[in-house]
């Protein structure tokens, strides 16, 4: 499609307006809270929803058009998005389905791989995750541990993986494994795309301190995969799991072009921000309450005007890549303040519920156990901190001892 | 800082920049006796006709703005007068032309004071605080007594930046028929005007005096159907000069301070190399653009007017305000020592971001505003 052919945002707004008000189901602000760890329904209302959604020729907004999307700008994603406050949405599809795997598949994969997955996806039919962080350590990555070894032309994988954001909802994961040893340990690493349903694939679901299970533990033993499962070349899996970092990175900060809806999963982690929260104690009229709900207000808004600032420099090379990093670590700030504010705001009430169920108090308090969450999921805190510091503003490297020698030689532990 | 300038933006920005190395130093602020002023209307003159005053004013009353966005434009010239801690009275003649501007064509006509203060040759600036009070512009004690054809003041007001310098006060009181505003010559008969210590040297202060002052009818801005309204503006042009000049002045000490930390070296090795420091900097680097990019998005809501640019400058002020402290402070300490005397250029800074922070509402008063904004 020519630029000149492409439908005005406004012109497409007002159609995404009209169509959501004669398909998509309201969102019910009433329904009860839904219960952490129990989300499986949710999950086939969203391929449901994503379904409605390709039906209509609302999917894939920012995808192009040769592999199932609508191959449109980032502003008539945004403008679709506005539309749909208010709208039942998949957006569980957004992180990783979309913004993460989906986007780097995009980037990484082969014309095969983006003619099927991609458009999988988009039709609502594939649920996608990622095979990553490993129980060995999570911030070194490269660091990891998991094999593929090829035999004749099947590669065989064994090892485990963990921290898989809804695995058990998804069909296919990205999943990167060390593929030579005689080498430093970013240049043995190859990525594959793995069916969940592959046999030799163990998982179990994770239980987290607010009850939630969306987190997975795997265990690969000798699971075949073809060659064409290769993402990108053998041995250079570090260049696609960077691209990956990098949209985990612009996804939760927030900057993804390809999340649809808003991006998370409010409904699932809603109901215990301070506003509610001072609403439901009934200590709206306190002054202190009430500087600490402007407080999360500013906050919340300055996160979506930081966002909007930091995609769009990025978007024009005003800022480097790595510049994800201050969406990152913002975001994390923000969730986290935002915690400590609902749980001021509970004050007293935060200790118990309402009955036997835990009420909108209680749920600010299981929040508030999880609070590290946000500065631990997607890279640590920490992690984004040295990005910003040595890639924005060039300040010299952590010191690192496996630098430059064979991973086989690198230290793994005291002894 | 906006993302792209136009090339009209980049000559603007530039003018202002030059205009401010020949006027201007921080040794000279540094260097300042009590009493003697620190700045003079020969150099606002000048800056005035580079269009400091002009930007928010509409043509046809003497004003103009390069890029036919007068907001975007102030917030960038604040910025820039920001960066070097400038004084002079850009904020409270700005103010006030907002004031008179918006109240253009409701009330008595201001015309001839809103060209004389675009073209520099009056200053003006709001007399809205009163000893001992907070933020509560609503609540002035100052009053303002219909007298046959005109009225009559009575109260006093403080912390009126450049008050004695000034040609003439927006006085904010409340009359019999509730808040309205006046615009008072320093030099009627009745007003007493005394310097004030202030903590930001670049901005004098004084406690104006108004004990039976009379003024005709045609003092009054807007009427009583708009004076919320315009009090709005007023406090909104308030709001974006202060973040942006923060902001300008963050851009400055943080530079200098990633400097700092790769010139200065203990141990054999650069502070810029010890992880424990280098978080510190991330953290200030990513609050520096979080500042940008609020003081951005609430002069653009300024600029086209939109329902949510009262909560913006609010988010923006609360937010940049509170993050100028902990960035300025942390500045300070990575220093060390040297970062706490006279002779740094810190505390310059640190004392404009703090009464920045202290004026038009505290961070906690914009966190109250934003709670009654969102129906709380």
């Amino acid at each position: 499609m020519t630029t000149a052919e492409t439908e005005s945002v406004e012109s497409f707004r007002a159609r995404a307006r009209a169509w959501l008000a004669d398909t998509m189901p309201r969102l019910d602000e009433n329904a009860p809270l839904p219960v952490l760890g129990d989300d499986d329904h949710e999950w086939v209302r969203a391929r449901e929803l994503q379904k409605t959604l390709y039906a209509g020729g609302f999917a894939g907004i920012c995808f192009p058009r040769e592999y199932g999307g609508l191959g449109l700008s980032r502003a008539h994603q945004r403008a679709f998005t506005e539309e749909t406050a208010g709208y039942e949405m998949p957006v569980q599809l957004n992180i990783p389905t979309f913004s993460i795997v989906a986007a780097t598949i995009l980037d990484m994969g082969t014309e095969e791989q983006k003619r099927e997955r991609i458009s999988a996806a988009i039709r609502g039919d594939e649920v996608f995750c990622q095979f990553l962080s490993e129980p060995s350590g999570g911030s070194d990555l490269a660091g990891l541990l998991t094999r593929a070894e090829l035999d004749g032309d099947t590669w065989i994988l064994n090892g485990q993986k963990t921290w898989s954001t809804s695995a058990y909802a998804a069909d296919w994961g990205l999943c990167l494994a060390r593929t030579n040893w005689d080498v430093p340990k970013h240049r043995g690493l190859t990525m594959f795309l793995v069916p969940t349903v592959a046999p030799g694939l163990h998982m179990n679901r994770v239980k987290m301190v607010n009850g939630s299970r969306e987190f997975c533990e795997e265990f690969f033993t000798d699971v075949q995969l073809p060659a064409s499962a290769v993402v990108g070349e053998v041995n250079d899996g570090w260049a696609v799991a960077s691209r990956q970092l990098f949209h985990e990175r612009n996804a939760v900060g927030g900057g993804s072009p390809f999340v649809s809806g808003l991006a998370g999963r409010p409904r699932a982690l809603g109901g215990q921000s301070p506003f509610t929260v001072a609403k439901a104690t009934g200590r709206a009229a306190e002054p202190g309450v009430r500087e600490r709900v402007g407080e999360w207000v500013a906050l919340e808004t300055v996160k979506n005007q930081m966002v909007a600032r930091v995609s769009r420099a990025i978007g024009t090379g005003t800022l480097p890549a790595p510049g994800a990093a201050l969406l990152r670590l913002f975001h994390a700030e923000a969730a986290q303040r935002s915690t400590d504010l609902a749980m001021d705001v509970a004050g007293a009430q935060i200790a118990a519920g309402v009955g036997t169920e835990e009420g909108i108090a209680g749920r600010a308090g299981v929040s508030y156990l999880s609070r590290q969450g946000a500065s631990l999921g997607g890279g640590s805190s920490e992690m984004a901190r040295n990005q910003i510091s040595e890639r924005l503003l060039s300040m010299p490297r952590e010191q690192s001892n496996d630098r430059d020698i064979p991973f086989n030689q690198v230290k793994r532990g005291r002894s | 800082m906006e993302l792209e300038l136009t090339a009209d933006q980049k000559l603007f920005q530039a003018s202002a920049r030059s205009l401010l190395e020949k006027d201007h130093s921080l040794d000279r602020l540094r260097r300042l006796e009590v009493g003697e002023p620190a700045w003079d209307r020969d150099s606002w003159q000048r800056g005035a006709e580079l269009g400091w005053a002009a930007t928010i004013v509409p043509e046809e009353l003497g004003g103009g703005s390069v890029s036919g966005e007068g907001v975007r434009d102030l917030t960038l010239l604040a910025e820039e007068l920001g960066s070097v801690v400038a004084p002079g009275p850009f904020l409270p003649v700005n103010v006030v032309l907002a004031g008179l501007v918006a109240a253009h064509g409701t009330g008595p006509d201001h015309t001839g004071t809103i060209e004389a203060l675009a073209s520099g040759e009056q200053i003006a600036t709001w007399a809205v605080y009163e000893p001992g009070d907070q933020w509560s512009p609503d609540a002035a004690r100052v009053t303002a007594t219909p007298t046959g054809g005109g009225w009559r003041l009575d109260g006093t007001k403080d912390r009126v930046e450049s008050g004695s310098e000034a040609d003439l006060l927006l006085v904010t009181a409340t009359t019999p028929e509730g808040l309205a505003q006046f615009l008072v010559p320093t030099a009627a008969e009745g007003v007493a005007v005394s310097p004030q210590w202030a903590l930001d040297l670049s901005r004098p202060l004084a406690e104006v005096r108004l004990d039976s002052v009379v003024v005709d009818a045609g003092a009054v801005v807007g009427t009583p159907a708009t004076t919320a309204e315009v009090l709005e503006r007023q406090l909104q042009i308030a709001l974006l000069i202060q973040c942006a000049e923060i902001c300008g002045g963050l851009d400055k000490m943080f530079a200098l301070t990633v400097q700092w930390g790769f010139d200065r070296y203990s141990f054999g090795r650069p502070l810029a190399s010890y992880q424990a420091l280098k978080h510190r900097f991330a953290d200030m680097r990513t609050w520096l653009e979080a500042c940008h990019a609020t003081t951005q998005a609430a002069a653009e809501a300024v600029q086209a007017g939109s329902p949510d640019a009262a909560e913006l400058v609010s988010v923006a002020k609360s937010f940049v305000a509170e993050r100028a402290q902990w960035i300025l402070q942390d500045c300070v300490q990575l220093h060390g020592g040297i970062g706490v005397t006279w002779e740094h250029d810190l505390h310059l800074y640190l004392r404009r971001a703090t009464s920045d922070r202290a004026l038009y509402g505290t961070p906690e008063d914009h966190r109250r505003r934003l709670a009654d904004l969102s129906s709380l």
